[in-house]
């Protein structure tokens, strides 16, 4: 099939229109729009609904409704509206609700500006809401990935019934690439049936369904915990996905996610006509991080490095993997700042060749 | 003629069937019931007066009162 | 003899958590009385609110979803988009509509979401401990307003159908009170209407109910029954305020 050219932002719409999505509400905010013009029209098209919501909160809670309802639903936000989205994500993750929500994260705290960050990694991996839940996350690094990461997060809501984030940022939503407009049924998966026995569709000739997040009997709520544990530990030792490049023979292995990665690619391949061993670790989950993955490289490179668009909060995750069995050293931008290719070969050579160096990075 | 049946235990004994009953044939009994409250009590002196209205279980929030008619 | 008066079906036969006296249960065995009058407890989906009537759905035998605080509205309209086949009803306080989830309920009407909601004003926050609310009267000693509500600390009580009735898709609105039986029994006729306005497609349709809560009102079931009469109604006149 031909590829076309569309924008990160566009390509989630049509992607989830593949994946079977009808319903999808959002509110106003950069640098997301595209997506939200997108579903305005194409969800009409596709006999789905779209509703422009009055805010995040109310965006969130009709695709909670329509979740509940036993649809295929979506939202989409950037960094502070994803904070007003925190309250529906925790309560669709108790109400055990599939949805798939977007976050083009934007440079904060606050208001903060429009430009690409990625700050928000530890509010989309670690829960992001109140009480103990996690949400999936996927962090496509071009416009194909993002299509086909879209569909599977469909696939990964429905199967486990929990809400999974699409997290990126200005640059991958705006930047056009081209696509190959198909349904992906990744890992054999294919589109989950739409048979949802819990869902609300009326009772006829069955017992009442019930979705709710209040636990008031005695041990209900800590049961509803263990049972969702045990689902995060299935996710876990399941779902997580990265990708690997050039590690088998890397002295330092650069860890990154997303746009960040993009640049890390073209720094290594640069830093590699060098003769620098370097090569890269690209988490496609972000949560549940490839743990284990990052562990074994730790067995054979000497150093990491990793790369964000943040103060250093996927820094953490690498730190949890790695267990202080190697140095790992960060280069890291925040508020909007983005890694230059120089600036990551720079720390690149601190690290491989420290002593011909004035800098040393710690 | 109409006649009235209460669940003594299912009576949160708020006495509002009492209140709104136009010939006052609904009293509150002095024993307590199982949830330690006075339940409503379909009166034993005349219960012929009972013409079924169903104003008592109208008003009643637990829904313990039958009617008969 | 035959029955005449019994427990309708959708509604379940089990205590409820409602303290003696309290509205609620009043009002959810007439919802339950109209769903099965219309024969609609298969095609019926509730939604329940944030406050004293959050578990509903142990009484209500029919679906049901929870929503957070105030977005209520927002979950039913979500539910109704994916089902217009089905009646989708929310059921919310004071506090849930009139508080924390006014832009819902606004947008919600404006939009001319055809659902259904039953609007409980009692005037207090009755799960938290009986806090002043929007549409708390005025002078009213609730426990954040231990003095009495005062307008110019605490503003006005807020007459939200009045405001509703005001934007074009809302289309039936009308204030009824479970008081004594005749209101009780037009409570019923204002649910069915309501109920019957989104069966036949019309818009939106919202019934406040005003409900005694004796526990937080400091009165007996009868003089808080007698209040709604004699100072809630003067405040929220009662009947039909709008009927498109």
């Amino acid at each position: 099939m031909a590829k076309i050219l569309m924008c990160g932002n566009e390509v989630i719409g049509e992607a989830a229109v593949h994946a079977g999505c009808t319903f999808y509400a959002g509110y106003p905010i950069t640098p997301q729009n595209e997506l939200t013009h997108y579903m305005s029209f194409r969800m009409q098209e596709a006999g789905g609904t779209f509703i422009q919501a009055e805010s995040e909160l109310a965006a969130i809670n009709l695709v909670l409704g329509a979740s509940a309802a036993g649809a295929r639903a979506m939202t989409s936000s950037s960094s502070p509206g994803i904070s007003l989205k925190q309250e529906g994500i925790s309560y669709m993750a108790a109400c055990q609700l599939p949805a798939v929500i977007v976050n083009m994260m934007r440079g904060g705290p606050g208001l903060g500006n429009i430009a690409p960050s990625q700050a928000d990694y530890f509010q989309a991996t670690r829960g992001g809401g109140h009480g103990d839940y996690r949400t999936m996350v996927l962090a496509p690094s071009t416009v194909e990935e993002a299509w086909n990461l879209t569909q599977l997060a469909f696939d990964l809501a429905d199967e486990y019934r929990n809400p999974v984030m699409i997290l990126g940022d200005g640059i991958l939503g705006q930047m056009m690439e081209p696509v190959e407009v198909v349904r992906r049924h990744l890992n054999g998966r294919n589109a989950v049936s739409s048979h949802k026995p819990w869902a609300l569709t009326g009772c006829k000739g069955r017992k009442p369904n019930v979705v709710r997040s209040l636990f008031l009997g005695e041990g209900e709520l800590e049961e509803l915990n263990r049972i969702m544990q045990m689902k995060y530990n299935k996710i876990k030792s399941k779902e997580p996905r990265f990708e690997s490049l050039y590690t088998e023979d890397s002295d330092l292995v650069v860890v990154a996610y997303g746009t960040t990665s993009r640049i890390v690619r073209s720094a290594i391949s640069k830093a590699r006509h060098e003769h620098l061993h370097v090569g890269m670790f690209r988490p496609v989950t972000l949560w549940p991080f490839p743990e284990a993955q990052l562990q074994k490289l730790a067995r054979k490179s000497k150093a990491f490095l990793v790369v964000e668009m943040s103060a250093g909060q996927m820094l953490d995750d690498v730190k949890l993997s790695i267990l202080g069995q190697r140095p790992i050293h960060f280069h890291g931008r925040a508020g909007g700042g983005v890694p230059t290719e120089e600036a990551i070969i720079e720390a690149i050579k601190d690290i491989l060749k420290p002593k011909s160096r004035k800098r040393v990075y710690a | 003629m109409g006649k009235i049946t209460i669940d003594r235990n299912a009576c949160k004994g708020c006495g509002l069937c009492a209140i709104n009953c136009p010939e006052k044939l609904i009293i509150i009994d002095e024993s307590m019931n199982v949830r330690g409250v006075h339940p409503a009590k379909f009166t034993e002196t005349d219960p012929e007066k009972c013409k079924g209205c169903k104003m008592c279980a109208i008003m009643c929030p637990e829904v313990c009162i039958e009617v008969y008619k | 003899m035959k029955k005449v008066f019994e427990r309708p079906a959708s509604l379940r036969a089990v205590p409820t958590h409602y303290c003696s006296g309290c509205g609620h249960s009043i009002v959810h065995r007439l919802v339950c009385e109209v769903i099965d009058e219309l024969g609609i407890r298969e095609d019926v989906i509730a939604v329940c609110p944030v406050g004293c009537a959050v578990i509903a759905y142990e009484y209500w035998d029919f679906d049901c979803s929870e929503a957070p605080h105030g977005r209520t509205p927002c979950v039913a309209t979500g539910i109704k988009r994916v089902h217009p086949d089905k009646v989708v009803f929310s059921y919310q306080g004071d506090g849930d509509l009139a508080a924390i989830g006014t832009a819902e309920i606004i947008h919600t009407a404006n939009r001319g979401e055809n659902i259904t909601v039953f609007f409980i004003n009692n005037g207090v926050y009755g799960m938290t401990n009986g806090q002043m609310a929007p549409t708390t009267l005025i002078g009213q000693k609730t426990s954040t307003s231990i003095h009495g509500r005062d307008i110019t600390r605490d503003g006005y009580p807020m007459k939200m159908s009045e405001l509703l009735s005001q934007l074009p898709g809302a289309k039936y609105i009308e204030r009824v009170s479970v008081d004594n039986p005749a209101n009780v029994l037009k409570t019923r006729a204002a649910i069915k209407k309501a109920l019957k306005c989104q069966m036949e497609g019309k818009g939106f349709s919202l019934v406040e109910i005003l409900s005694p809560c004796p526990t937080y009102w400091g009165l007996s079931p009868k003089d808080a029954c007698r209040r709604i009469e004699d100072e809630m109604s003067k405040a929220f006149p009662l009947g039909v305020i709008k009927d498109a």
